[in-house]
């Protein structure tokens, strides 16, 4: 058995399974030369003429471009350019109908020729073989040349193929009826083909090219064949006539016996095929440097006039190369882009020819009819016998009708080359390479979808995870500005708290406050948000009773003062006088006085021991008076009085008159004398006691006290007065130790409340100096005069009265001692007040 | 005699398989339910929680667990068909009488009306939406999946869902438009 290459070489066919015989129709376009079509009106270039990207745009609307000017620039992978088909000016770029079945509209520079057709510069390769092999494929690239057989694949990538080529097959098979651009082009330009091949060749380096051209185009194979004599490594070879043999599968499989694989390419297997007129586009491109502008397009069909094969610019519009070609439209004419098998309507003729269009069908309803309808299938498996490609198209339909698309992968339907063998042979008229393309759209679609559906959910969980470490960082955030936020609170607190600190410093002064300021702390914290303000107005209240009473107190004191400044002296020498009667009265009763006096010393209890000790001289002495007989007592007293103060003289003798008066009316009620000085006394004592009380009604106890103690001295004094002539010393014992007992009892009592006490004392005083203002303006109650509060000054009055029987000189010392006594009394009362409120 | 032999070899025997078997539990373990993965592959993915569930992997857990296939109106009859198979149910028309076959949109924003106030951008479950805060905001419309999500919140009601245009990729052939007619 011959090798493989052997057989090839030996001329040795194979056969592809399936396949039909359709009218050939080819006599129409291929007894004419190829025409040159007058200038179109308006080229209509779409930028994406190919498989793969749109290239960028170079130009604007309303640049001039030459012929051949690029205006697109290759940018992405498989983006060719695109170049201007002739000289003029770009009216527009705009969506405009693309060549599509759809005629959806694409991106296309809209050129108006100026009718000049004038070439841009160009740059044909004079030695091939100086260009190095990425050269040449920038060559290819940039004169945008792409597949022209029908998908329109940049044939850049496939001369750049990194497998190695053994057979590269030149297809010039044009198996499709009527069309006849390829046999016309080989006919005419056999000469540049081959030069195209031989690129190809030095691109490729093959180990043979097998042209194939069906056995239905002698001319062109014998045009081939002669063209390519000079090179005996491309072998031309004529084929049987059988559709779809022009198929890239089916013809790889009849020349060279091999299958290319399911969803494989024909480079898998070592074969590269290239279209007759992309390969004279290569040699143009190469040894002409005129890029891809134009190309071979039949114009056929029965209504049309004069059917051929046109140079068409790319970018003519259908309609100008019907109207050339003569073109007289039927009823429901139709015009199909592509041959009768393969081809599509146009929806309309205003769309341009493109680089890949081989042919314009204007069939009448005759020569194509019009589909009928769909009738059942009858399972005649003509179709399976028919296809190419061994497929079972009648499963693939059901299942494209029933959208099963798993099963229509399955079934290899990715494997149908769509070349409508199917739908010619069935009886049914079943479109079945229709259902193959809708289907084929779907899964493409599904694909889509599918990998949209991924980057969605992609991007879905990106945000997601995204809005998550968002929200982390926020807490995060959150965290950190609340223990930055803490840390002031700290020390607003702190601050705070020095605050507290200070006020409660300040608040020291006042108990209460302190302690209504700890409250006030104590509540803030517990949290309690309205402030409590009735402690603090409590408080205030109080402050405002105190101060209402010390205002009180100081007027009361203000007024007797006042009163007593006006007739102080008056007073005082009254008081004086009376206390040196008094004394003279005392020298005779000795012990009540002495008491009464004694009882003043509260204050001071030194001055008290003092008092005490003057009260024993003053009892010693009483007790040496008291040896003179009691009758005496009344003139000596008045004498006293007339010594001590000779302006009140009248004064004092009224007094002593009605002291007299009374002792002689007590004398009457008393029978002996002993018994009326008894009973002076106790009135004496009696008058004290009832002066006590008035003396002290602000303080309740004090004045019980007292009253007690008059009581009690007035008991004891009328004892006295019995016992008086045999116990004097006993008398002048006891006086002290009632004395010492009164001031034991005083600061008892001012301990107890040092502050009423000093009120009291204070009242005290202003009424004790009222009483000696009534005293003296009441001559009668001379005798009830009080005892004066200040000790000092009884006890210079006292010694005034001691000394008062002494010298008129004597007297006069007495009077500015009672003045000085005064004015201290009065240093003394103001000094007590001005500590009161302390 | 023979009793003790038997026992002893059903004894080792059966501890060397619950050997192997458990270190085959450990070793072989299934992180998650595969079942889960399979229908969050069928469905769509528009994330547009239309079935109730914030999110295409909700709802195929939410299969998974049982509930109803037909809740999906981005997947169509197809999306049903497909989780009819895989979970072994009976397919249903879908749930709420939604069209069998949905028209694909897209978010459009007029730009001019748009005030910049990022809800819609907020609200894109597949942050298909760019633009800032008083700025102007536009779609990506190679990413908008058309779940509706962007026109509830927007203010100034500028976001129209736009049915996907067509391209010469996404063009399928009409059989209608070349005069078949279909026999079923």
């Amino acid at each position: 058995m011959d090798s493989l290459v052997e057989q090839i070489e030996r001329g040795t066919l194979w056969q592809f399974p399936g396949g039909v015989h359709p009218p050939q129709q080819k006599s129409l376009s291929n007894q004419h030369p190829i025409a040159r079509l007058p200038l179109p009106d308006k080229i209509v270039l779409p930028l994406k003429q190919h498989i793969g990207a749109n290239g960028q745009l170079l130009v604007n609307k309303g640049d001039k471009v030459l012929k051949g000017q690029a205006l697109t620039k290759p940018s992405a992978n498989w983006s060719l350019p695109v170049h201007a088909p002739t000289s003029g000016e770009i009216l527009d770029v705009t969506p405009a109908p693309s060549a599509h079945p759809s005629a959806l509209p694409e991106l296309s520079i809209i050129i108006i020729p100026d009718g000049e057709d004038k070439w841009c510069e160009l740059h044909p390769i004079a030695d091939l073989a100086s260009l190095t092999h990425g050269q040449l494929i920038d060559v290819l690239h940039n004169a945008g040349i792409a597949g022209m057989g029908g998908a329109g694949f940049p044939t850049y990538i496939k001369a750049d193929s990194h497998q190695p080529i053994e057979y590269l097959i030149v297809n010039g098979v044009e198996c499709e009826p009527y069309i006849t651009a390829d046999d016309l082009l080989m006919q005419e330009h056999a000469k540049e083909i081959v030069q195209g091949i031989e690129v190809m060749q030095q691109l490729l380096k093959p180990k043979r090219v097998l042209v194939g051209i069906e056995d239905n185009k002698p001319q062109a194979v014998a045009a081939m064949k002669q063209a390519c004599e000079h090179n005996d490594t491309i072998l031309v070879r004529a084929i049987p006539t059988k559709y779809p043999s022009g198929g890239e599968k089916q013809l790889i499989r009849v020349l060279t016996s091999k299958e290319v694989p399911s969803g494989g390419i024909p480079a898998d297997i070592g074969v590269l095929v290239q279209n007759v007129g992309t390969l004279f586009a290569v040699s143009e491109a190469v040894y002409k440097g005129k890029p891809l502008i134009e190309r071979v397009v039949t114009v056929t069909g029965n209504t049309i006039h004069k059917a051929q094969n046109v140079w068409a610019l790319i970018g003519t519009e259908i309609k100008h190369l019907l109207d050339c070609q003569g073109f007289t439209p039927v009823a429901e004419q139709r015009v199909v882009m592509g041959g009768p098998m393969m081809g599509f309507t146009l929806p309309t003729v205003r769309i341009p020819v493109v680089k890949t269009t081989n042919c314009i069908l204007a069939p009448d309803n005759q020569e194509l009819a019009q589909p009928g309808d769909e009738k059942a299938c009858i399972r005649c498996s003509a179709c399976a016998d028919a296809c190419p490609q061994t497929l079972l198209p009648q499963q693939l339909q059901w299942f494209a009708k029933a959208k099963d698309f798993d099963k229509l992968e399955e079934y290899n339907l990715f494997d149908c080359i769509e070349c409508g063998a199917c739908s010619y042979v069935c009886p049914s008229e079943i479109p079945l390479v229709q259902y193959y393309r809708v289907a084929k759209a779907e899964i493409r679609e599904q694909k889509l979808d599918q990998i949209k559906a991924e980057r969605a959910k992609e991007r879905f969980e990106a945000r997601k995870e995204r809005l998550e470490r968002e929200q982390q960082e926020r807490q995060n955030r959150h965290k950190r500005s609340a223990v930055t936020a803490a840390k002031p609170d700290a020390e607003k607190a702190k601050v705070a708290d020095a605050l507290e600190r200070v006020k409660q410093k300040q608040g020291d002064k006042s108990a209460v406050q302190a302690a209504i300021e700890r409250a006030k702390a104590k509540k803030a914290a517990d949290g309690s948000l309205e402030p409590d303000n009735s402690e603090v107005a409590l408080e205030r209240a109080k402050r405002k009773e105190q101060a209402r009473l010390y205002k009180e107190q100081k007027q009361n004191t203000q007024d007797s003062e006042q009163t007593a400044d006006d007739k102080k002296d008056a007073v005082a020498a009254a008081i004086a006088r009376a206390k040196a009667k008094k004394a003279a009265q005392q020298a005779e009763q000795t012990a009540p006085d002495e008491q009464a006096n004694l009882e003043d010393a509260k204050p001071d209890p030194r001055k008290a021991a003092v008092a005490a000790a003057i009260a024993r001289a003053k009892a010693k002495k009483a007790a040496q008076q008291s040896d003179e007989p009691e009758a005496s007592v009344e003139p000596s007293q008045a004498q006293t009085d007339e010594h001590s103060a000779p302006r009140k003289a009248a004064v004092a003798a009224a007094i002593a008159r009605a002291k007299a008066k009374k002792a002689a009316k007590q004398a009457e009620e008393a029978p002996s004398d002993t018994n009326a000085e008894a009973e002076q006394a106790p009135s004496d004592a009696n008058a004290e006691a009832e002066q006590t009380p008035t003396d002290e009604h602000s303080d309740p106890r004090k004045a019980a006290v007292a009253a007690a103690i008059a009581r009690a001295k007035a008991k004891k004094a009328a004892k006295q007065t019995e016992e008086a002539p045999s116990d004097t010393n006993a008398e002048a014992e006891q006086a002290p130790s009632d004395a010492n007992a009164e001031a034991e009892q005083t600061p008892t009592d001012e301990h107890s409340d040092p502050r009423k006490a000093a009120v009291a004392a204070a009242i005290a005083r202003a009424k004790a100096k009222k009483a000696a203002k009534q005293a003296e303006e009441n001559a009668q109650d001379a005798d009830s005069a009080p005892a004066p509060t200040e000790q000092q000054k009884a006890t210079d009055n006292n010694d005034t009265s001691d000394n008062a029987p002494l010298t008129p000189e004597q007297k006069r010392q007495a009077a500015i001692k009672a003045a000085v006594a005064k004015a201290k009394a009065k240093k003394q009362a103001k000094e007590q007040e001005g500590n009161d409120p302390s | 005699m023979t009793l003790f032999y038997a026992l002893i070899a059903l004894g080792s025997l059966a501890l060397i398989f619950g050997l192997i078997l458990g270190y085959a539990a450990v070793k072989y373990r299934v992180q998650s339910n595969p079942i889960v993965d399979q229908v969050d592959a069928i469905l769509p993915q528009t994330q547009c929680g239309q079935c109730g569930y914030p999110g295409c992997r909700p709802y195929a857990e939410a299969i998974a667990n049982g509930d109803e296939i037909n809740k999906c109106p981005p997947g169509g009859e197809a999306t049903v068909k497909k989780l009819a198979d895989l979970m072994g149910v009976e397919a249903k028309p879908l749930a709420g009488g939604e069209e069998a076959e949905p028209v694909k949109t897209v978010a459009y924003i007029r730009e001019d009306e748009c005030i910049g106030c990022t809800k819609c951008i907020q609200a894109c479950p597949v942050d298909a939406i760019v633009g800032a805060t008083r700025q102007m905001h536009t779609v990506i419309d190679d990413e908008c999946t058309g779940c509706d999500l962007c026109v509830e919140p927007c203010p100034v009601d500028c976001i129209d869902m736009l049915p996907v245009e067509q391209t010469k990729q996404t063009w399928k052939w009409q059989l209608d438009a070349i005069a078949v007619k279909q026999i079923d």
